[in-house]
């Protein structure tokens, strides 16, 4: 087992899961409850990587950011080095990329919140962060954990934008799905295999999850 | 005495839009209902009153506060606007015990004074063992009071009841209805209740704000808006038939007689001996006779004089004059045969059993 690489996968989708909840969960409310005109160019926005090949994100993600963009450019003089083949690069790409993972789920499960008990809150005195935090966050915990579950599982099994954005360098960009492939080229299918068939039972462990915290949404 | 003062314009997407122009002082506990069809637009009224919608343009004050001013920008958002709101199916918190939910309003206060509070206020609904329940664990009528209490938590300025009966059939709707009755008498905070039912209006209310189609059509004390509907729409509303509001003079075995306009009228008694009471009285269910019939088991007998008449289909409607104003359904067939003419002298007979008596504030 490569547990090199497992650590940099672990620790890149514990980060990104994070960050989605930071930044998924008040987008995917405001999705949820908002009633303006442009929601649904939003919403579409935030669907784009369900389409769009990895390898094409990634692309952009690169061309946006080397060191000769403005991006690049804000990004070396705040915090130095460049975002192309460095870990933050790949956290970075990886949270655009699973934005949908996260913020879909979460929107369904708050969308599903009865808009009356949101209203309810409200007129009790609650501000909308704590009608949020009281009211529907607790009415929509499992939908809010699957976002969670699929945005960490789908972190683990991410090739495309990984190998495009971080290069693939051990200890630092390289994660299991690219041991995997490094391995296969390699012909060395006896470490493949190994680190295939965990993968697969993590895939299979996450699904189960997610669908129990789906029962429990419906049973709610 | 505080002023509510309004006057807005909110449009739907669909284009319609609600007229709302009215001021009123808003104090001593005061109950107003507003009375309207479906879709006339009062829900709408009650939700901009709340700050859950935004209207177009104009404004809405109460006493000093601004609570929404087009020309100034201001909307205050609905916990910044010291307002109870009982929704239409009450919208407990479901995964809230009782006691959680009425203590939801509860902000900077420590835990023993909001226990005190809660502990209150479930001694003044009824809902003392019910602590720990949740909603779905409830009556219907439980729930209201559950609503009610959560409401009322914060002391709040103003009662907003978006239909607080429309959720349940009529026998629970009457038994809530005369509970609603004496809580909001006892909490003692104006309220503005929003109805489709007549009934709600000659039962609850003070005052009565006619609403249809978007607009304001008419406002008053409830016994003149009934008496004297200025126009075809708000007839409509406060319904043809007749609507009597008189004091319960007497009272035995449950039967009441029932003073208006020096006639008696003997129908099942609604309240103890001295409280007001409205009667509804439906054409259909008025007999006349050239004489007074004094052999039958009808109780109620009033001397009429015939105003007006119209034909209706195969009945006749008949206005008559017994001190009050009485509409009565005959067939055309009867009318033939009693050959009567307006201005000539008749007997109205209802029997007892046939007239709605209903308590009044």
């Amino acid at each position: 087992m490569d547990w090199t690489a497992i650590a940099v996968t672990v620790k890149l989708a514990a980060l990104t899961t994070l960050v989605l909840a930071v930044i998924g969960l008040p987008l995917a409310y405001w999705l949820a409850t908002t009633r303006r005109r442009w929601r649904p160019v939003v919403d579409a926005a935030v669907a784009i990587p369900l389409l769009l090949p990895p390898t094409v994100l990634g692309f952009y993600f690169l061309m946006s950011t080397g060191p000769e963009t403005v991006p690049g450019r804000v990004y070396a003089r705040l915090v130095g080095g460049t975002l192309p083949f460095s870990f933050t690069g790949i956290l970075i790409a990886s949270v655009l990329y699973n934005l949908p993972f996260a913020v879909r789920p979460f929107a369904s499960g708050f969308a599903a919140v009865d808009r009356r008990l949101i209203e309810a809150a409200r007129c009790l005195g609650a501000s909308g962060s704590r009608t949020f935090l009281t009211v529907v966050l607790p009415l929509s915990w499992p939908a809010v954990a699957a976002g969670l579950v699929l945005a960490f599982a789908h972190t683990v099994g991410e090739f495309g934008v990984v190998l495009m954005v971080g290069g693939n360098i051990p200890g630092v960009t390289r994660t299991i799905a690219l041991a995997i492939y490094d391995d296969v080229q390699a012909f060395d299918y006896g470490a493949a295999n190994e680190a295939s068939a965990a993968l697969l039972v993590f895939a299979v462990t996450v699904l189960a999850v997610t669908y129990a915290l789906q029962r429990r949404t419906l049973a709610l | 005495m505080t002023l509510l003062d309004v006057d807005f314009e909110f449009r739907y997407s669909s284009g319609a839009g609600v007229l709302c122009q009215w001021k009123d002082p808003v104090g001593d506990p005061r109950v107003t209902v507003f009375l309207g069809a479906s879709g006339s637009g009062k829900t709408t009224v009650l939700r901009c009153l709340a700050g859950l919608e935004r209207p177009e343009r104009g404004h809405i004050r109460f006493g000093d506060h601004v609570w929404f001013d087009a020309a100034r920008r201001i909307h205050l958002p609905p916990d910044h606007r010291d307002v109870g709101v009982l929704f239409q199916d009450y919208a407990l918190f479901p995964h809230l015990t009782v006691a959680q939910n009425v203590a939801f309003g509860a902000r900077h206060l420590s835990r023993a004074a909001v226990a005190a509070r809660v502990g209150e206020l479930l001694e003044t609904f009824r809902l003392r063992g019910l602590e720990e329940r949740v909603p779905r664990q409830l009556s219907g009528g439980q729930q209201q009071r559950v609503a009610l209490a959560r409401a009322v938590f914060r002391r709040p300025k103003l009662l907003l009841l978006d239909e607080p009966l429309s959720a349940v059939d009529r026998p629970t709707g009457d038994e809530l209805r005369e509970e609603l009755r004496t809580l909001i008498r006892a909490l003692a905070i104006p309220a503005y209740i929003v109805s489709h039912d007549r009934v709600d209006a000659l039962t609850l209310a003070d005052r009565t704000v006619l609403v249809d189609d978007g607009r304001i059509i008419q406002s008053g004390t409830t016994a003149d808006v009934f008496d004297h509907p200025a126009s075809p729409a708000a007839a409509r509303l406060v319904g043809i038939d007749t609507i009597l509001l008189g004091r319960i003079a007497a009272s035995e075995d449950g039967l009441a007689t029932i003073v208006v306009a020096g006639q008696e009228i003997r129908a099942q008694a609604p309240a103890e001996v001295g409280h007001e009471a409205a009667l509804l009285i439906r054409a259909e269910d008025v007999a006349l006779a050239r004489h007074d019939v004094t052999d039958s088991s009808v109780m109620n007998r009033w001397r009429a004089r015939v105003i007006t008449h119209a034909r209706e289909g195969p009945f006749v409607r008949v206005a008559l004059d017994c001190g009050f104003r009485l509409s009565s359904l005959v067939t055309r067939e009867a009318w033939h045969r009693l050959a009567l003419q307006p201005g000539d002298d008749a007997w109205a007979i209802v029997k007892a059993a046939s007239i709605r008596a209903l308590p009044r504030n």
